[in-house]
Parts: C-alpha cells; structure tokens; sequence
C-alpha cells in the first residue's frame, strides 16, 4: 500500500469518530503544553537570575577565608584591613582591593526603622562594584582613616527611614550610635528578596568600632577582563596563604556563583519538565486504549481488507499511523497551547517565560514517540487478525 | 490449466481442547471459466471449503493449488497477494466499508496492488459501469439498496480482473428480483470474461443456475451433479 493512502485512511478514520479522537489526543495535548509551559518558566527564572547575577559585575572576584562553598558558613576570618594594602602590592594596583565587613542591624531616623545589611566598605567600592549614587557622596580615604560615622543609604533603605524628607545631612542610628547620610545610591533592581538597593554603606573602620570586631570578611577585586578573573583570583589567595601559614582562602567568581545557581535552576526545569512527561505518558496509555476500542469495531473492516490483499504490515501501518497522528496533532496543538500560555505569562506576571527551541522540539519528537510506543501493540493486534474469523465477526 | 485444484485436502480445528474435522478428504477442480455452486447443509464444512479455495485459510493436509501455486507454502504476505491477484469475493453481507463511496469501496482492492489513485479510479469507475452503476459512483452504500450494495461488491470482486469470483450466498440477503439480477450480473461476467464464478449457498434454485453442483456433508463431497447445457 502506498503511503500518501495510508494517510488518507487513519485520517478519514480519526474524521469519522471527531470527538473520540480529540478526547484522546487531549491527553497529549495537555502533557505537551505542560513541558514547553514548565520549560519556558525554568528557563524564564534562570534568565532572571543570570542578569541579576551579571548585573553584579562578571570580573569581581571575592576573596575569602576558608574553603567557600554557596550555602555554608563562612569561616572565621583573621584578615585584617591592613591585608588590602598587601593585596594591592601584590596586584601592583593601588586601590584595586575593596574590603568588605557586613552585618544585619536596625537602622532608626526618627520613629521609622529599617533592618539592612550593613556593610563596612572602602572608598573604591563604588569603583568595583559598579554603583553610581543619585545624590550626595560616598565614603572617603579620610572617613576611613578617621572612621568617620557616615553612611551612605541605598533607595529601599533610604524609602523606608525617609519617606517624605531629603535623607542627605540626616541622622541614622545603630545601636545608639548616630551616623550622617552623606550619599544616596541609584536604584539597581533585583530579584529574589535580594537586592543592593536594601545596602547601606559605612566606612569599614566605623563598622569596625560599631561591630566590636577588629577583622574583616573578605575582599573583591574587578579583574580587567572576565578572562582574568581565574588568574586574579589565584595571585590573590596565594598572596594570602603566604602571609597566614596553614589558613584557607577561596576565590570565588560571579561565573562560578552563576554557574551553580544555572545549575539549580536547569535541575528545577528538568524535573519539572520530567513531571510533564508523565502526564504525556498517561496520555499514550489513553491512546493506546482507544487504538485497542478501535480495533476491536473494525474487526470486520480489518477481515475484509485482508480478504481483499492486504498483508499483515499493511494492517498494522494502518492503525500505527492512526495511533501516530492522533499524537502529532495532539503535539502539534499542545505546542500551540504552550507557546501561548509562555507568552501570556510573560505578559501578565514579572517571570519571564523563555520559549526553548529544545522543549517544544522535544515534546513533539516525545508525542510522535508515544504514538509509535502506544500504538504498536493494537496495531499488531489489527494485523495479526485472522481474515477468516475477522469476517464472522458480527 | 485448472484454476483452482485440491486433492484430497483436509482440515481440522481445535476448539476448546478437541479437535473438529471439518473437511475430511475433498478433492475438486475449479477450471477456467467454471461455473460451479457449493451447496450443503449447515455444518457440512462449505463454508471451511470456501475460505479455502479463497486462499483465506491453508489446509491441514492435502495439496490445494490456486493460481498454479500451492497454498499450503505460502505465508500469510503471499497468500494475501495471492488473492488480491487471483480471486474475487462477494459476501452475503455485502461488506461494504460504510463511510466510503461506491467508487472507492471498488478501487480497495486496488490500493493493496499498490496502483496508482487516478488509475485505481479509472478502473474502478469501469467495473461500476459493467455492473451498471456508472450514475452511483459517488453515492455511499448507506444511500443505496441491497441490490445496489450487492453489485457495488461485484465490481469491486471484478476490479483486480481475478480468475476466479467466489461467491458466498450472494443472494442470501436480497429480494428474489435484486437476487435475480446479481445472478444475471454474475452470470454474464462468466460468459462474457471467462471468469469461473464459484457459488457457496444453501438455495437450491440458485444451485440449480450453475453448471456444476458440488454437494458437501460432513466434510465429504457427497455427489458433484452436471447441470444440462442450458439452451
């Protein structure tokens, strides 16, 4: 039998029994829609936090005590303000290494409070971190040498302590120590419940004092180029490891907190994606059901066929072609469903879906696959039909 | 050459465990251009020797030629393609595939020929024509009557130009003037193409049309009966 009339008959036959094989192929449908839906989602959160990462700075590097891993605690830290010096030495760049010291207090101005990270920082951390201020100043050489108690307000900090006033000339008070805004920073946006707008910056020798500490928790340094950023990382941790006899340093990359966080997500989207696929594979059972209904009305059609000279194989692509189509349309429509939801999500709510070539290529090859898988074993049965019993059938 | 020749061929079923003997030892020769009706009651195994002469069944034991070749070697793709070359069927039920038009219902055949769609319509539009439906081609068996039905099945039993049209109570579900008229139709595609028509029925005026009555009890041919020349 020809091909193109093996079309026409399982698709005259899924036309003759329209709302059978719409019923059927919805399973399909849902399960299709639901991989490239999910995937899209997984892929939209990933592209989220990628540019919230990147947003960052790809050529910082962080130094830190200890063997860093994301999700541990970070280790005790002996490094000492002093040790950026030593690093910029080691660098040959004056001012490349910027310090850092945070902790989470409550900031008061009057009767409204807010609960930031503090961070203690040096004057170049604006030159590294890539963070322009919208008004005022920031911390100076001079506030550091004479830990002068300034601060500098991110917009949501700023917002919230000082809703209906200029914040800059103002008091903020931690722990009963007043300090002076000198500087707002440009809002930056973020995701996640974190975001560098909710900062607020003192000079690291005041959060010193403010802490009761007298080290420091690590440092940053940009690196001229992404590609420098390995290399970077090493002269620094070497230098350290020089300096503390049988201590630990880590160098830790945007890319490398990118790429775990990547790989979170790409795990999230896959199990998501895995969990569609069930519900496609319930939706194969379901045709291969129907295919079995199917096969059972037209054992006479299939005795007469034989008896007219169609051979077993003949039978068979029948009905397989039958079970196949009903998923690719099924695919076909589910894909459809899919890329419209993505959009309309995209549209209407902040998670940006991102349509993957892959999934909708994938979900389609998947419902062909199911066709193949469900419909094989009907289809063998149509085939194997004794013409001679197939026609007594009533 | 004979057109269908069986010697001494059996063949038994198991059912449930015990075996049926449902032909015993027939032997019957089919020539070009036979006439010849298979008549017996109920239960005496005609309906066993007519899925074996249309090569829808092999025997047990026995040698059953068709075509020239030898059933009993030959898998199920071979005897498929054996009878869609060499054999044309007609059912008491028509069989008719319901949503298909008469056209198409006749050019079935073809498709497992693998000929050509205009083709297959061309030739099928020809057998509707010599069964006189030329005006019915695109009508679907649901609008048209028995008789009608019957003799769309002729043209498609007459499509792939078989030797032999077996023909199982072809009249078993008409009227005695639609009966007549299948009966004329077959009886003029035996004179007029030399085609053998091979009847299988329980009515013995329609036997009596034939030139040969094979008469099966028992799994035996009990009497095969010459008909007189008809003048």
């Amino acid at each position: 039998m020809r091909v193109t009339e093996s079309f026409r008959v399982a698709f005259d036959a899924l036309r003759a029994n329209r709302l059978r094989s719409l019923l059927t192929m919805l399973g399909v449908v849902i399960g299709v829609a639901a991989v490239v839906v999910l995937v899209a989602i997984g892929g939209g959160a990933k592209q989220l936090v990628t540019s919230e990462v990147e947003g960052l700075g790809s050529n910082i590097v962080f130094v830190v005590p200890g063997k860093f891993q994301i999700g541990t605690t970070p280790a005790v830290s002996r490094l000492q303000l002093s040790d950026a010096d030593y690093l910029n030495r080691v660098l040959g760049r004056p001012d490349a290494v910027a310090v850092d010291l945070t902790s989470a207090e409550d900031l008061r101005a009057g009767t409204n409070t807010y609960y930031a990270s503090v961070q203690g920082t040096t004057s170049n951390v604006v030159d590294v971190f890539d963070r322009p201020l919208a008004e005022g100043r920031y911390v100076s050489k001079a506030d550091i040498a004479t830990a002068r108690r300034v601060i500098v307000l991110g917009p949501d900090a700023a917002a919230a302590l000082f809703p209906n006033t200029d914040p800059i000339g103002r008091q903020v008070s931690m722990s009963g120590v007043e300090f002076r805004v000198i500087g707002l920073f440009q809002a930056k946006g973020g995701a996640f419940g974190v975001s560098p707008d909710t900062e607020v910056h003192i000079p690291v020798t005041a959060a010193q004092r403010l802490f009761g500490m007298d080290n420091i928790s690590g440092f940053a340094v940009k690196a001229d180029t992404p590609g420098d950023v390995d290399a970077v990382g090493a002269k620094l941790v070497d230098a350290l490891k020089q300096k503390y006899q049988g201590d630990e340093f880590t160098a830790v990359s945007q890319t490398e907190i990118l790429g775990t966080i990547g790989k979170i997500l790409s795990m999230l989207t896959l199990v998501l994606a895995a969990i569609a696929g069930i519900s496609l594979l319930v939706g194969g059972v379901g045709v291969s059901n129907i295919m079995l209904v199917s096969v059972r009305e037209r054992t006479k059609e299939i005795g007469l066929r034989k008896a007219l000279g169609a051979r077993q194989r003949d039978v068979l692509s029948q009905f397989l072609l039958e079970a196949v189509m009903l998923t690719s349309i099924g695919g076909v429509i589910g894909i459809g469903l899919g890329i419209g939801a993505s959009v309309t999500l995209s549209a209407f709510t902040p998670l940006p879906a991102v349509l993957a070539w892959w999934s909708i290529v994938l979900a389609f090859g998947v419902s062909v696959a199911v066709g193949v898988f469900f419909g094989v074993m009907p289809a063998r049965r149509a085939g194997r039909l004794d013409p001679v019993v197939a026609l007594r059938t009533e | 050459m004979a057109e269908i020749e069986a010697v001494d061929v059996t063949r038994s079923y198991r059912m449930d465990g015990v075996s049926v003997d449902a032909l015993r030892g027939v032997s019957l020769t089919i020539e070009e251009g036979d006439y010849a009706a298979i008549i017996g009651p109920s239960g005496s195994g005609k309906s066993t020797l007519m899925h074996l002469l249309g090569c829808l069944d092999r025997p047990t034991t026995g040698t059953l030629l068709v075509g020239g070749r030898d059933v009993g070697t030959l898998d199920d793709s071979e005897l498929a393609e054996l009878r869609n070359q060499t054999i044309g069927f007609v059912f008491q039920s028509f069989q008719l595939l319901a949503r298909t038009t008469a056209l198409d219902n006749v050019a079935l055949p073809l498709v497992y020929r693998g000929v050509r769609r205009a083709e297959r319509r061309k030739r099928a539009a020809e057998a509707l024509d010599a069964v006189n439906l030329g005006h019915r081609v695109g009508h679907k068996p649901t609008q048209m009557s028995g008789g009608e039905q019957q003799r769309v099945a002729i043209a498609r039993a007459l499509v792939g130009e078989p030797s032999v049209l077996l023909a199982d109570e072809p009249t078993g579900n008409l009227d005695t003037v639609n009966g007549d008229e299948v009966m004329g139709i077959l009886e003029r595609l035996n004179k007029e193409r030399g085609v053998a028509v091979v009847l299988v029925t329980h009515e013995a005026d329609i036997a009596a049309r034939a030139r040969r009555i094979i008469r099966v009890r028992d799994g035996l041919i009990e009497a095969v009966a010459e008909a007189p020349e008809p003048s």
